[in-house]
């Protein structure tokens, strides 16, 4: 099948999923105790909310991911490409390599890479 | 048309209740027989039932959605993880006549929807309004973003040396040898490489963070449970399917048999063992393999994790591309 | 970190909310990795922790008062159930104190006994610990291993004490009764079986390198601290602290044998963890030395019908898995004591955790834990 098999897929993976929890749904029992309903934190009472602003250095990682990633598209179709242009392909990639490892030295050299 | 996607629907919905049996009681049993146990022995023969008992005890347990959680992104967590696990089924070779979507994009495209798995592991930490799923799925977002990058590059430098993008193609390049034959240095490091990253894909040990039992007691799904966790399992296990069958396909020959060479006796007699035997086979060894793993080694911690990924995988593999278009571009492979 | 501030600049920062905001979790009491019911609650930034505050009462059963109410012979199955993987030890203590204030002379089998059952314990103590620290650091299959060797031990124990965790076998004047006739013979196999086995141990998680890169100088506690916290047993040694009470204060015939104190200085997890391997070792040896020349004959000292303790304090050390188990007992000359105390090793090991994972991670932290080796019983009483 052609591209519309993912459609197909799309909704045989939400039926599975959906028909598995309308099924649980239907059969499961119900606590009517509010103490079942808290947060689990080891059986005590959670302290203040969890909706918090957390650390800075999981966002930080993503960011440098999202670099590395934007040029990582376009390795995808210089690999397809490469045995029709040759050498001088190689050479281009090589040179955009070089630059993507010279930025992966820079963010380690900042201090980026290491967790704090 | 409308009969073709139904079948299609059918089988997939099989494949994913057949696997996730399948899956749960071999990672039960290899587990169990490296810690010198038998693993579940009572429900049907050597307990092959158990796994079947445990589904209909999962449908039947409670659904629990605690206090001050985002209802909405709770139960769209679990309903998400288990439509990627699906669209990532599309691309697959299973043999040479089974194939749900020839694309001749495929590579790329598994690599895209795979990478989407991040999102409802965060969300469904992000919505439970519990700290350990909190820290769990800050964690992932780290984990599964940083090591995406070196299965992509590892990915990059197979469709270097098989010159397509095409599931199907690469398999077809390799009716002389496997890659991992034929591939040369290259093809040995992006093999290493994409088993160490995936397995970090997978939120498997050893890099089990976003779930570390003995830190966060579970991790991202600590609050889960009944169904929604089983789906989570579920989407898991399928994904550690798919991981292993793109190994299986770009570095193991996929469903094509051991051959050597050009059509001699040796590979004739191999084409009598049918290719969905044979993709099966390679890819439950390396589901074994990823289960190996987990049964013997500890865990990293976070900073370590990084800094394999960073500081080690990110430019071997940046590196191995180069040596791979290398060869490519001067035909040094076989 | 230093470069995001650079961005968005300190006077940007100051008087915002962009900061990280620091929040606490409570670990345990049902938590995984505590194992038991001690309660942790932690401050964290991030997932780096800034203050540990241990809260403990959990399991409080007030022992020591209970004892004042019970005869020195019933004193004895409240002890089993303190520290649970070393209660042997316990009872020894308690048994020593009292036969050491009464003077009373402990037949050589008695005591050989005595050693054999503390040193078995102590192997079976350290298997366990060894097992769930693989477990905390993510590692399930030794485990499985550890505790399927401690089941040899258990198997031992049984046949000799009727009990497999809670023995109440040694008493005050000997023990309770004579091993088991294969005994002696299941001691035999079982070292030849360790013998082959613990390399084992060595293979699946010591050379493992994300072990060690786990373990190697996480949790650094110094010699220094170490004494002032009051910490004893492999947490200490692994410090370089010499504090082994089986070497101070023999007891039992231990000044007979011949056996060495582990000793580490790096003070790391990974010290701790080394100590406590190179210790099943070493009693492994002196098991061997007690097998050879096990003496015949009684296994009971010669003890009144009533046990009254002459008026005065009494103090008795041992040297538990876990460190320095003290019974201190003031007796007023009647059949119970007036006051008892008991010094627990994990009271004084857990005291020093706020010192030493303040400023690391938590996987470090569960990590820690798990190298001072806690069981919560002993620590409430």
């Amino acid at each position: 099948m052609g591209t519309e098999s993912l459609l197909v897929l799309f909704f045989a993976g939400l039926f599975f999923a959906g028909a598995a929890l309308i099924v649980s749904a239907l059969i499961h029992p119900t606590s009517k105790n509010p103490q079942k309903k808290e947060p689990y934190e080891c059986g005590i009472q959670t302290i203040g909310t969890s909706k918090i602003q957390f650390k800075i250095g999981y966002y930080l990682f993503a960011l440098i991911f999202l670099l590395f990633d934007v040029e990582l598209i376009f390795l995808y179709p210089w690999a397809v490409a490469i045995k029709d242009f040759g050498v001088i392909a190689f050479i281009e990639m090589f040179i955009f390599l070089v630059i993507l490892l010279l930025g992966l030295v820079y963010a380690w050299k900042k201090g980026a890479l290491k967790w704090v | 048309m409308i009969i073709t996607a139904l079948i299609i629907a059918i089988s997939v919905i099989t494949l994913f209740a057949v696997l996730g049996l399948v899956l749960v009681y071999m990672e039960r049993k290899v587990a169990a027989f490296m810690q010198i146990r038998l693993g579940p022995m009572r429900v049907g023969p050597w307990g092959i039932a158990q796994t079947l008992a445990d589904t209909v005890k999962l449908i039947s347990k409670e659904d629990i959605i605690p206090n001050g959680a985002d209802k909405f992104l709770f139960n769209l967590a679990p309903l998400m993880v288990t439509v990627i696990a699906t669209l990532a089924l599309a691309p697959l070779p299973f043999s040479d006549k089974w194939i749900i979507w020839d694309s001749n994009v495929g590579v790329f495209y598994v690599a895209a929807i795979s990478s989407l798995t991040v999102i409802s592991i965060l969300t469904g930490g992000w919505a439970s309004n519990n700290k350990y799923s909190l820290i769990g799925a800050m964690r992932s977002g780290a984990q599964i973003v940083s090591y995406e990058l070196s299965v992509g590059l590892s990915l990059v430098a197979m469709v270097l040396l098989s010159g397509s993008l095409s599931f199907s193609d690469i398999v077809m390049t390799q009716q002389d040898a496997w890659w991992i034959f034929k591939g040369h240095l290259p093809a040995w490091i992006a093999f290493m490489v994409f088993i160490i990253a995936s397995t970090a894909e997978l939120n498997r040990n050893p890099f089990d963070l976003p779930e570390a039992e003995s830190e966060l007691t579970a991790g991202f799904h600590t609050e889960y449970s009944g169904m929604k966790f089983a789906l989570f399992m579920l989407s898991e296990y399928i994904n550690m399917f798919i991981v292993s069958a793109v190994a299986a396909t770009l570095f193991l020959g996929g469903w094509m048999p051991l051959h050597f060479g050009q059509d001699n006796f040796f590979n004739h007699i191999m084409d009598y063992i049918p290719p969905l035997v044979w993709f099966a086979g390679k890819v439950f060894f390396i589901i074994f393999l990823i289960m190996w793993f987990r049964w013997t080694f500890p865990r990293l911690r976070i900073d370590q994790l990084l800094t394999l990924e960073w500081k080690y995988l990110l430019p071997i593999s940046l590196i191995n591309v180069l040596a791979a278009a290398w060869i490519t571009v001067t035909g040094w492979h076989f | 970190m230093e470069q995001v501030q650079n961005i968005v600049s300190d006077r940007e920062l100051q008087g915002s909310n962009l900061q990280t905001q620091e929040y606490f979790i409570n670990v345990g009491p049902q938590h995984p990795s505590t194992h038991g019911v001690l309660h942790l609650k932690i401050k964290l930034d991030g997932e780096i922790i800034e203050d540990v505050d241990p809260i403990l009462g959990y399991i409080h059963r007030s022992v020591e008062k209970m004892c004042e109410k019970l005869s020195y012979r019933q004193i004895i199955p409240i002890t089993s159930r303190m520290d649970y993987l070393s209660a042997h030890i316990n009872n020894q203590a308690v048994a020593l104190a009292v036969e050491k204030a009464m003077a009373v002379e402990v037949p050589p089998r008695a005591r050989a006994i005595r050693i054999l059952m503390a040193e078995l314990t102590r192997i079976g103590s350290h298997q366990l610990w060894w097992g769930v620290m693989g477990m905390d650091l993510g590692a399930l299959t030794p485990f499985f291993w550890g505790f399927r060797d401690r089941e040899m031990i258990t198997e031992m124990f049984e046949e000799t004490c009727g009990t497999r965790l809670t023995m109440n076998y040694i008493i005050p004047g000997g023990v309770a009764t004579d091993v088991h006739p294969d005994f002696i013979g299941k001691v035999k196999n079982y070292i030849r079986h360790l013998r082959k086995k613990l390399p084992e141990y060595d293979e699946i998680l010591t050379g493992n390198r994300i072990f060690i890169e786990r373990t190697r100088g996480v949790g650094y506690l110094s010699p220094e601290e170490a004494v002032s916290f009051g910490c004893t047993g492999p947490t200490a040694r692994g410090s370089g602290v010499s504090c082994d009470i089986r070497k101070w204060h023999s007891y039992d015939g231990y000044d007979k044998l011949d056996f060495n104190e582990v000793l580490f200085n790096e003070g790391d997890n990974l010290a701790r963890y080394k100590v406590r391997i190179k210790e099943i070792w070493e009693s492994l040896r002196i098991i061997e030395q007690v097998v050879e020349n096990f003496p015949e004959g009684e296994v009971m000292g010669k003890m009144k019908k009533v046990i009254k303790l002459p008026k005065g304090e009494f103090y008795q050390r041992v040297e538990t898995a876990r460190g320095e188990l003290g019974v201190y007992i003031v007796s007023d000359g009647g059949n119970t004591p007036y006051r008892i105390k008991f010094r627990s090793p994990n009271f004084s090991n857990l005291s020093v955790l706020k010192k030493i994972v303040v400023g690391s991670k938590i996987a470090d932290m569960v990590a820690t834990m798990s190298t001072l080796d806690l069981v919560i019983p002993d620590i409430d009483r």
